[in-house]
């Protein structure tokens, strides 16, 4: 496998503030799905914000081997107040791929169906969003950010606000998008219990990076108990 | 009513109003930028005192100040993203002072004011309507070939930028867009009511459409619905054509939010 990101050293504060994230090292693979866990306000957004370039570190280095990131980012909603339709929302997601100019060709009409399919939307696919529920509207922004046909996947708390059934459902396809389209995943979650069957690696982030490894090796106080998986 | 020239130029500046400014308004409402028009207008009136003073034609002058302004109060908004409202603040009454003393100083203070800051049907002339077709027809154009990027920004900003899109340009481009339209407006609508004409047909729209273009469609029939009975009704009660074109808006708004309540 080859490198998809790296962090070096890297130490962030938001103006002359106490750093929120000091020296984190992090290497991720091409291909990989990795949790990043860890308590609320322990740093774990601005690690993913950092990693898709919407922040910049005061220090140290960020490199990406990748050049199409998808980002779904934490409460993800569509700031508007017209009505949306999920293919409105996922033809958004596919602009980055097209030409500035003009109107969408078929091979990107195309792409977007295609995304839209794969999170199993097809039927809902000109339905206003605001009729979905909540875990439908969590796959149709992970259709949306697949749309621009990302080679690396950031998620910052996609299941927040959804019940467990639909957390694993989420969990469940993105495991399936990572084996069918071999992208890097990273997710970003307080609640990791829904992906740690699928994941090779959770990330612990705690103002650094408190642990780094298989899920099997995690300590036991850090389970998550609101999934069980025999 | 169409015997008259002034009416015939009046309508023909309205049909490209009553088309583009809710076009424009539609991005600014849904990026939650409604008053980025009305600190526009205050800025264009500084514009039109430019004018006075330099003795220039007065739609170009508050054209130039206008987009100076908006672009000023984009920068200021994506840099200090929380200090937006202090922005518009800032450009929004430095504009109208410097309206105030430009006109001061042109010894301009006893022309006739009113009418740009209302509007009126009879000041429109055949070049003002050449330039606001042609202006008006390039801004909706652009609109057209760009509305894709423009609406994936106004989704989601924060994707479009870490997918790639020039979400900078794209925001300098809706400011440059509302600086046009309410140059080109201010002679029907007025500098003061242009900003409603942008968001009004908008917000009605919102409360019976179906999608995001349809929307901008709706949108864009309701305010050039607005703008023809706004013309009419001013016409034959001798009122500012601004406020009432501004007043029929609002009533869409009211009807469309009754009915949206009423199917629920």
């Amino acid at each position: 496998m080859s490198l998809a990101l790296r962090l070096q050293d890297v130490t962030f504060a938001y103006g002359h503030t106490p750093a929120v994230l000091r020296n984190v090292d992090l290497d991720v693979q091409r291909g990989e799905f990795v949790a990043i866990a860890g308590p609320n306000g322990g740093g774990k957004t601005t690690l993913v914000r950092l990693i898709v370039g919407l922040e910049h570190p005061t220090s140290g280095r960020i490199e990406l081997s990748v050049d199409k990131v998808g980002y779904l980012p934490q409460r993800a909603q569509a700031g508007i107040d017209a009505p949306l339709t999920v293919r409105e929302l996922v033809t958004a997601g596919r602009a980055s791929r097209t030409r500035l100019i003009g109107p969408l060709g078929g091979a990107d009409r195309q792409a977007v169906r295609d995304a839209i399919d794969r999170v199993g939307l097809t039927p809902q696919g000109d339905r206003r969003l605001s009729t979905l529920s909540g875990g439908q509207q969590q796959r149709a922004f992970i259709a949306k950010a697949l749309a621009g046909d990302p080679e690396l996947l950031v998620l910052d708390e996609p299941t927040t606000g959804v019940d467990v059934e639909a957390q694993e459902a989420i969990a469940a396809l993105l495991q399936r998008l990572r084996s069918e389209l071999a992208m890097t995943i990273l997710y970003v979650s307080h609640e990791f219990g829904a992906v740690e069957q699928f994941v090779e690696r959770i990330v612990l982030v705690r103002g650094e990076i408190v642990f780094d490894g298989p899920p099997s090796a995690l300590p036991g106080v850090w389970h998550d108990p609101s999934h069980s998986h025999a | 009513m169409l015997d008259l020239e002034f009416m015939r130029l009046a309508f023909g500046a309205g049909i490209v109003v009553g088309l583009l400014a809710p076009a424009v308004g539609f991005f600014l409402v849904q990026r939650r930028l409604s008053l980025v028009g009305d600190g526009i207008g205050h800025v264009a009136f500084a514009g039109v005192a430019l004018g006075y003073l330099l003795d220039l034609p007065l739609v170009l002058t508050a054209l130039a100040v206008s987009v100076a302004g908006g672009l000023s109060i984009e920068w200021i908004r994506a840099r200090r993203r929380n200090a937006g409202d202090q922005a518009l603040a800032l450009i929004f009454y430095t504009g109208i002072a410097g309206g105030v003393v430009l006109v001061s100083a042109a010894g301009a203070l006893n022309v006739n004011l009113f009418q740009f800051l209302f509007g009126s049907i009879l000041t429109v002339t055949r070049g003002d309507l050449a330039v606001i077709a042609a202006l008006g027809a390039g801004a909706l154009v652009v609109i057209a070939l760009l509305y894709r990027p423009l609406v994936a920004v106004v989704v989601d900003e924060e994707g479009a930028r870490v997918a790639g899109l020039p979400v900078g340009a794209l925001n300098s481009l809706t400011v440059v867009l509302a600086a046009v339209t309410i140059a080109l407006s201010m002679r029907i609508v007025g500098i003061l009511l242009i900003a409603a004409l942008m968001v009004l047909p908008v917000i009605a729209a919102s409360r019976i459409a179906w999608s995001m273009r349809s929307t901008m469609l709706l949108g864009m029939g309701i305010g050039l619905g607005s703008v023809f009975a706004g013309i009419t009704i001013a016409y034959y009660a001798d009122l500012p054509p601004g406020g009432t074109t501004v007043l029929v808006a609002a009533v869409t708004v009211l009807l469309a939010e009754t009915w949206s309540v009423l199917r629920r």
